[in-house]
């Protein structure tokens, strides 16, 4: 190893302190101050915080029974759009991962490609679809399954169907990732030996994907619990979540403190899975090298 | 390769139609002369006509168009030394909080990213002043920021998939090691860094959020006006700007997958 010298030593020190000062002040920064604003009260000014410190704001949302459901009710829209994005994802991936070479990057690419295209644009083609003069309403009725519209826009189920479309590519990738690499003579092994193609899959397939599933269900749980576009273009007025509520208190009722403590708690709900995911993903890459 | 199930087959070509039918049926109604989405009054081209003609569409795409290359620019360049650090550096004061920071915005709500943003600008500005106003140059700090992380990320596992011995040989033949970074490094990880220019430019180009926060009074990228036509229900002339989105980005990933292809197929390793 060569000694640095100065011009090597400056360079180093440079290329470490650009980006470390770029995410100190554009993202450790913000974080002081929306939790400082948190703790304020709104004011009549500009801007419409005051420079007081209390609890109050999270004493209301605690308190608040629509906040709670709100809360509940985005838990619950992302955990059971994860269940089915695993349902679907799963399979995909398996199917992809064991099919021909050739084939294999063909589906990878209607995998990755609706991804490159604007999610907003992709949330909207759902809106032709779902609408009570809709494409599936209107075929509906043309087979003469029923003959009135159902309303399906603006409820919670085009929600879950908004995001499970809007996240099933980030289930199916790592899901891929772990499944590709898998041993796939341990599953042949496993049937030779007389197991159930049922028992292969739990105590074989299932564990080796491990990894893969955690990734591939926080991938879509976490963005899906702060999830603003999809509620507000396909869910109705009653159908509130977090991230919607947060945008609303912040633009319409321009009470920036309160929309301070929204972001605090949501924040609070995501910091196990966040970490838990930072965690499974530095395994994994640990297990990669 | 042993046959696959009829359940696997059958899942794979249920996901594939419930990816892709929403895409479909935005390009047949692009073509549909109708105002109204329930009935088909014949085919037509008028919408694409309607959407060159909008003024207010096109000054938003040639903003977010603006603000993608440069975000995607800093991003790349900020991503890529982040990403060095992170593999060739070894430790240093500090690196566990750098190697938290940098990959966080991945995984952040984005409704969270744009109120702190936006209470960090209004903030800055009541002690320094800075930003006067909020627009183009806000829209891009923050864009630089969440996508630097995606452009960090990719170079990391390039770097880490890298053999290390090219150079360890420059180093040993008397390469001074910012010259190594220059000469050997760089080139070698140029796809990588290529591959997160288009991302972190896809990236902001899609964002909407964000920007709502960030952004001032008549700074509205395209996502804010597609947004803002949106709310009110489907409208024609949005089926053929979202066409033309599916039209370029499609063409645009089967050729480069094409070519990366003949690539492979080249040069068998």
């Amino acid at each position: 190893m060569q000694l640095l010298s100065k011009k090597d030593l400056f360079w180093r020190r440079f290329t470490v302190a650009v980006p470390y000062l770029w995410l100190v002040v554009f993202f450790a920064l913000p974080f002081i101050i929306i939790l400082k604003i948190s703790l304020a009260d709104p004011i009549m000014a500009r801007p419409p915080f005051s420079q007081t410190v209390s609890a109050d704001n999270f004493i209301f949302l605690l308190g608040d029974k629509l906040y709670a459901i709100t809360y509940l009710r985005s838990i619950l829209l992302a955990a059971s759009a994860t269940v089915l994005c695993l349902l679907l994802g799963f399979p995909m991936a398996y199917g992809i991962a064991r099919s021909a070479p050739a084939v294999r990057s063909v589906l990878l690419l209607l995998i990755v490609l609706p991804f490159w295209i604007s999610f907003l644009l992709r949330v909207y083609a759902w809106m032709g679809l779902l609408n009570n003069y809709g494409v599936i309403n209107n075929s509906l009725i043309w087979l003469g399954v029923i003959d009135q519209p159902i309303q399906i826009m603006y409820t919670d189920f085009a929600i879950f169907i908004g995001l499970t479309y809007s996240y099933l590519p980030f289930m199916i990738l790592p899901l891929y990732a772990t499944l590709e690499r898998m041993d796939h003579d341990l599953v042949d092994a496993a049937l030779d030996l007389g197991a159930s193609k049922t028992a292969a899959f739990w105590d074989i397939t299932w564990p080796l994907a491990r990894a893969g599933v955690i990734a591939g269900c926080l991938l879509v749980f976490i963005p899906a619990m702060g999830e603003y576009v999809i509620p507000y273009l396909l869910g109705g007025p009653e159908s509130l979540m977090i991230g919607r509520v947060l945008f609303d208190e912040f633009y319409f009722n321009r009470d920036w403190p309160l929309a301070s403590a929204v972001a605090i708690m949501l924040l609070l709900i995501l910091v196990v899975p966040i970490v838990f995911l930072q965690k499974n993903q530095a395994r994994e890459a640990e297990s990669a090298t | 390769m042993r046959r696959q199930s009829r359940f696997v087959l059958s899942v794979l070509a249920f996901g594939y139609a419930f990816l892709y039918i929403p895409l479909v049926s935005v390009i047949i109604y692009s073509f549909n002369d109708s105002r109204l989405a329930a009935v088909w009054g014949g085919f037509s081209t008028r919408w694409y006509g309607e959407l060159l003609r909008n003024e207010q569409i096109l000054d938003a795409t040639f903003l977010s168009l603006k603000i993608a290359a440069t975000s995607a620019t800093f991003a790349t360049i900020l991503g890529t030394m982040a990403g060095l650090v992170l593999v060739r550096f070894g430790r240093f004061h500090g690196r566990t909080l750098f190697s938290g920071m940098i990959t966080s915005p991945l995984v952040m709500p984005e409704v969270i990213t744009g109120l702190s943003l936006l209470l960090l600008f209004v903030t800055l500005q009541q002690f320094i002043g800075w930003p006067g106003q909020r627009g183009f140059g806000t829209i891009t700090i923050a864009h630089t920021t969440f996508s630097m992380a995606y452009v960090a990320v990719i170079v990391r596992s390039r770097l880490t998939a890298m053999d290390q011995a090219l150079e360890d040989a420059a180093m040993d033949l008397g390469c001074r090691p910012t010259q190594v970074i220059f000469d050997i490094t760089l080139p070698l990880i140029a796809p990588a860094m290529v591959a997160g220019w288009l991302l972190s430019f896809t990236l902001s180009l899609d964002d909407l959020v964000i920007a709502s926060f960030v952004s001032g009074p008549g700074s509205n990228t395209l996502p804010m006006v597609i947004f803002s036509k949106v709310k009110l229900g489907v409208t024609p002339d949005i089926n053929a700007l979202a066409s033309i989105f599916i039209l370029i980005v499609s063409t645009g990933l089967i050729v480069s997958w094409l070519i990366l292809r003949r690539r492979t197929a080249a040069s068998p390793t």
